[in-house]
């Protein structure tokens, strides 16, 4: 169980990097918010990892919040996108 | 022990579905692909994390709590990721020669072709010749600022 611990953490941190270097690297404001809500949804299976491992149901809201966030952020910058310079 | 094992398989298809979403974030080519890719780990890699979360737990206490987190990411992440093609298609963020079939392009055309006919409505009669282009016609009725420049 410790193993798979570690690399299921392992896994998440590769895929948060590589959402985050599309996050930085991304050519539009629409690309950015894509990567930070994938890296939201791995902060979220991060958070359900940390339940599972020390057996506690203390970031159930935590989860809720997040994914909150993550859909009220990129309606908000979809909604008021423009492509003027 | 046959309980860690259902656990670390759900644990470990999660997050490769986030793995997933990473690659796919970095390697495809325009803003729909990427998209395509990013919907894996907030519905189904979240279902997974919550499936080896029930079973770790082991009550069925605990499982509408679980049903309603999964339920509410399940009706959000549309609604953002249709709010998100929406403005991508409008601002040209795709790369048109990567799609197969366009069906808004022709209503596009339509109504931008309408809302010319409206605007030109005493007898100066537009020639037909500016409903050909798809690519020219951005005044869509409904849409908000019209955005020109290619990103």
């Amino acid at each position: 169980m410790t193993t798979v611990t570690y690399l299921v953490g392992g896994i998440l941190g590769i895929a948060a990097a590589l959402a985050l270097y599309r996050a930085v690297r991304g050519p539009s404001i629409l690309d950015r918010v894509l990567a930070l809500d994938v890296v939201l949804a791995i902060i979220g299976a991060a958070l359900v990892l940390d339940m599972v491992v020390n057996r506690h149901l203390d970031h159930l809201i935590l989860l809720v919040a997040v994914s909150l966030i993550g859909f009220v952020g990129s309606v908000t910058v979809a909604r008021f996108v423009t492509d003027r310079k | 022990m046959v309980q860690d094992v259902i656990v670390s398989v759900l644990l470990i298809g999660g997050a490769l579905m986030s793995l997933a979403a990473g690659i796919g974030l970095t390697r495809f080519p325009d803003l729909l692909s990427r998209m395509h890719a990013a919907t894996k780990p907030q519905v189904l890699g979240l279902l997974l994390f919550l499936l080896a979360l029930a079973v770790e737990n082991g009550s069925w206490v605990l499982v509408p709590i679980l049903v309603l987190c999964w339920i509410f990411q399940l009706l959000t992440s549309p609604v953002s990721a249709h709010m998100v093609g929406r403005a991508g298609y409008r601002t040209r963020h795709l790369q048109r020669e990567l799609l197969t079939l366009d069906e808004l392009d022709d209503i596009v055309a339509k109504a931008a072709d309408e809302v010319d006919g409206r605007a030109a409505g005493d007898d100066r009669a537009r020639t037909a010749g500016t409903a050909g282009s798809p690519a020219g016609q951005d005044d869509s009725p409904t849409a908000g600022p019209p955005d020109r420049s290619e990103a």
